[in-house]
Formats: C-alpha cells, structure tokens, sequence
C-alpha cells in the first residue's frame, strides 16, 4: 500500500510501555543549515536548495537511503491532512506545504519534516512511555545528518532556530496522555496548576482551547537552553511518571466505588461505536475515550488498544474526506465516519 | 438580520458600545465592520507565540540603558539575510543563524527570561561545534583538579594539571585556525 494511503503509524502499536496512560512519546530536534535564511523568509531558491541538499544526504547516507522522501507539493489537501491525523507532520507544514517536504522512514518512527519553521525538524515517535529511545533514534538521525551538513550553530547559545524559544538543544519532548479517571474525578485542574509550575506545557490533543476533547492530553518541555538534553527528558519523564501514577489510583477509587456506573459507561460507548448511523468526531473521540478506559481497566476484552488508535485517524475528518476524495458536508461527514467505525468494528467481537 | 451599514450582506459582527451611559448596539457584516475597524477588536485577539516575543522583545529594546545605541542599531541589517532589529520584534523571528550574533545585546536577556539561561549545555555539533568540546572538557577537568587538590591527591592533580595545560594549547591552536 502506497503510504499517502495508509492509516497505522508506528505509535499506534499497544506494545509500547505504560501504554494504559501513555499514548505516545515524541522527541522532536530543531536544525537549520548554516549561511542559508531560515525558511519564514526564504525565498523559492533558498528552499529549494534546502529540499536538494537534504535530499542528496539522505541518498548518500547508507543508514538513511531507506527513509522516504515525500513532497508535500505532489499530495492532494486531504492526503495532507491524513499525515497529521497520524501525527508524521505537523499542521503548519501541511498548511504551508509548498516547496516542502517529509522524509519518512519504513516503520513510521522516524521522520524529518523539511521546510518546516526550521530547515529541518528531525522526529522520533514511538507508543507508550519511552522517550530514552525516542531520544536516541532522533540523537543518530541528527548525527548522520550532521555528518554532511553544516548546522546554524554557536558556542555559547547551541543550535540556532528561527524562533528563539527553540534555541539551544533544539529539543520537544511530548508526551501523549489519556487521562479519563483524573478527569472523571475532578483532578485536571489541580495538575495542569503543577505541570506549569515546573516549566511544561500542556494542553488536549484534541478539541478547541482548554478544552481536552477524548480525555488526551499532551505534555512538553518549554525550556530548550540551558538545559542538557537528559536533564529536560528526566524533568519530563518524572512528572509524566507521577501523573501516570495518579491517573492509575484514580481508576482503581472509581472501580471499587463505582463499578457498575464504569462499566455501564464502557459498554454504552462500544454500543454506540458499533451501530450508530451519524457519528460527529468529537463525540467519536469521546466514546473512544471511555472504550479505551474500558480496554485497560479489563471491563471489555478482545479488542487491542491498537485498534482504538487507529480508531482516532478513522475518524479524523481528513480520512472520512480522503475515502471519500472530495470536500464532505459536515453531516455527510457524520453518517460517513459513523459507517467508517462500524467497518473497522465488524470483524471484533469483545468478550 | 442584514448589516446595518450596507444592509445587504448578514451581520456577523455585534458591537455594543457604552458611552455616558448611553448603551448603543451596531449590527455589521464582515466587511463593513472591517471598513469602520470594529473588526480587529472583536474578532481573533492574535495570541500566536510571535506576537507574544514580539511584545517581550519591545520590551527589552525600550531598557533605558541602551537609549542611543538602539536608534542606530534598529537600522542595522544582517548581513546575511539582510534581517532588521525592527523586522525581529515585528515577527519574533531571526531570519538565520548570523541574526543571532548581530542582534547578541537584545537576544541575550530575552533568551534569559525565556530559558532562565542563555548558556547552552546540551548536545555539540562534530563538524561546527569547533572547539567548544575541547573547552567543555577543561572546565570539567578544572573542576576535577580542584576535587583532587582539596582531597591532597597530589598525584592525580598534577596528571589533570598537564592534561589542562595540553587542553589550552589545542584551545589556543583552534582559535587561531
């Protein structure tokens, strides 16, 4: 299958740790190549040298021929869409998407986003708790790449970035996190007050504002100078390590006390999924939420957490729009996603 | 309901105006409401990180301590993305590397407030980091000999002592090179 086409990507695997509250880790390293202008006011020649150099490296690089090279000039607006719904690019790059490109490698892990705010934004994505080897698979990415590139670079600041908020190591850590019994129980509030008062970002995945549509949260370093690359990572690992913490006990309170009302809520959102007939995408995700709650409290059994994250690029209005190859109605959307879920549910029975 | 000043299109746009206590309400449509100016008010407060560094970096070049050297600085172009100080607090972003070394005096004390440091620690380059690891090692070593000489390892302080010295004349060769 072509790989504009396909849905998985390697984060959705279940096997990764803590994969009950950890969706997914990301390192994410900012590099710009010396004496050409960064790419906000780049002209087409400078971004096409961009384009060429990195492209010749990545071919000459024997550790890095297999990576894919994909312009995003070739892909139409929802295959455009359909690689952030995966979480390969992000949605600046697919909005600016001329003239730039992302560099894939087999397995979905690895990518380099070109042309990016940055020249070149190196990407490491992996499922569960695991930003060590998310570090190390970005760390030998870069050092390859460095190998025959000239970074913007100085002594005393590090890596040089288009925005100085990135400069330094030039590292994002994130992490994704579903937290569905810290909000059930009331406690969000008190933990974002913590998360920032550490230095970390956090905000939903999904949803508008504040607003953590799916109960996923994502989690990220602020700070990038000054710190080495393992003191941000512990800092972000250890309060990720509490949080995970937190939301397990919060599970076990709402279990003992209230199991029925959780099971009720599970098997009612399964129910749903699998014979609604319109199906808007923020409601999708919250079913989505209480099945994936239900998966890792053992309520349902016989159906993967994998499935539940493929589940969440099923219902992504890019992918009911790529089905479709053309611009949907919102309700046309809805009675489209609804079909969508019930396909990928048939072949699952729970037990 | 049509906008109250074309009275054609629908209006989008709701203002209520109070004045001496004389509650006004005006419906407009898009357009008329972006003639008249209500538009950038009402709509989209613009939050992005750029326009937040942009307000920080104001800040900074409006120190008193720098009064007569930032009016001839705000005209002073990179060299080689031909970036301007003005075109920076504008965006909130450098145009390339060289920026960061012709803007140092402002950068400095944002790069401060944002990071609480402006010192990078992390990962060096191979091919462009220098000699920067070469004097990672000799502060390391340094602190070293001062462990060794406060612990009367005599010995060992004066094995690190001849490493340093070595250290300082590669450093020096570097620099020169």
């Amino acid at each position: 299958m072509d790989i504009k086409d396909e849905i998985f990507a390697g984060w959705m695997r279940d096997d990764g740790p803590e994969t009950d509250v950890v969706v997914s880790s990301r390192i994410r390293l900012a590099r710009n190549i010396d004496n050409l202008a960064f790419t906000h006011i780049a002209g087409h020649d400078d971004l096409d040298k961009v384009l060429r150099t990195v492209e010749e490296v990545i071919k000459s690089t024997r550790d890095l021929a297999d990576m894919k090279i994909i312009d995003l000039d070739s892909l139409s607006v929802f295959e455009r869409e359909l690689l952030v719904a995966r979480h390969l690019i992000s949605p600046e790059l697919a909005q600016n998407w001329e003239r730039r490109a992302v560099i894939l490698s087999e397995d979905n892990e690895s990518s380099i986003m070109v042309n990016e705010e940055d020249h070149l934004r190196i990407q490491s994505l992996l499922p569960g708790s695991q930003f060590q080897k998310a570090w190390e698979m970005a760390n030998r990415v870069d050092d390859l790449l460095e190998a025959k590139l000239n970074y913007a670079f100085s002594e005393d600041i590090g890596y040089l970035t288009a925005c100085p908020t990135n400069a330094g190591t030039g590292l994002r850590g994130s992490i994704m996190l579903h937290l569905p019994a810290l909000k059930r129980t009331n406690q969000i509030g008190a933990m974002l007050n913590a998360v920032l008062k550490l230095g970390l970002a956090i905000r939903g995945t999904y949803g508008e504002g504040t607003e953590a549509t799916g109960d996923m949260y994502q989690i990220s370093n602020q700070i990038t100078l000054g710190q080495s690359e393992e003191e941000i990572l512990e800092n972000l690992s250890g309060t990720a390590r509490q949080i995970i913490y937190q939301e397990r006990n919060a599970r076990s309170v709402l279990l003992k006390e209230y199991r029925s009302k959780v099971e009720d809520v599970v098997y009612r959102a399964y129910g749903l999924l699998k014979n609604a007939r319109i199906l808007s995408s923020e409601e999708a995700l919250k079913l989505i939420s209480e099945v994936r709650m239900g998966i890792y409290t053992d309520i349902i059994k016989g159906i993967s957490a994998s499935v539940i994250n493929e589940l969440m690029v099923i219902i992504s209005p890019a992918y009911v729009s790529k089905v479709e190859d053309r611009e949907l109605s919102s309700y046309e959307r809805d009675v489209k996603r609804a079909e969508l879920v019930r396909e990928k549910l048939s072949s699952i029975s729970i037990l | 309901m049509l906008c109250d000043e074309c009275k054609e299109r629908p209006a989008t746009v709701h203002v209520t105006q109070i004045i001496n206590d004389q509650k006004s309400e005006v419906h407009l449509c898009e357009v008329c409401a972006k003639a008249k100016g209500h538009l950038g008010f009402a709509f989209k407060p613009s939050f992005s990180v750029q326009d937040l560094l942009a307000g920080l970096i104001q800040q900074f070049s409006e120190e008193p301590e720098l009064p007569i050297d930032m009016s001839f600085r705000v005209s002073d172009k990179c060299e080689v993305c031909g970036m301007t100080l003005e075109d920076f607090r504008r965006t909130g972003r450098l145009g390339c590397g060289r920026c960061y070394d012709e803007f140092r005096e402002q950068l400095e004390p944002l790069l401060r407030r944002l990071h609480g440091s402006s010192k990078h620690i992390g990962k060096l380059p191979r091919r462009v980091g220098g000699i920067a690891h070469l004097k990672r090692l000799e502060g390391q070593l340094k602190k070293e000999l001062q462990k060794a000489i406060a612990s009367e390892k005599y010995e060992k302080a004066a094995e690190l002592r001849d490493k340093i010295h070595q250290l300082e004349k590669d450093i020096k060769r570097g620099e020169v090179s």
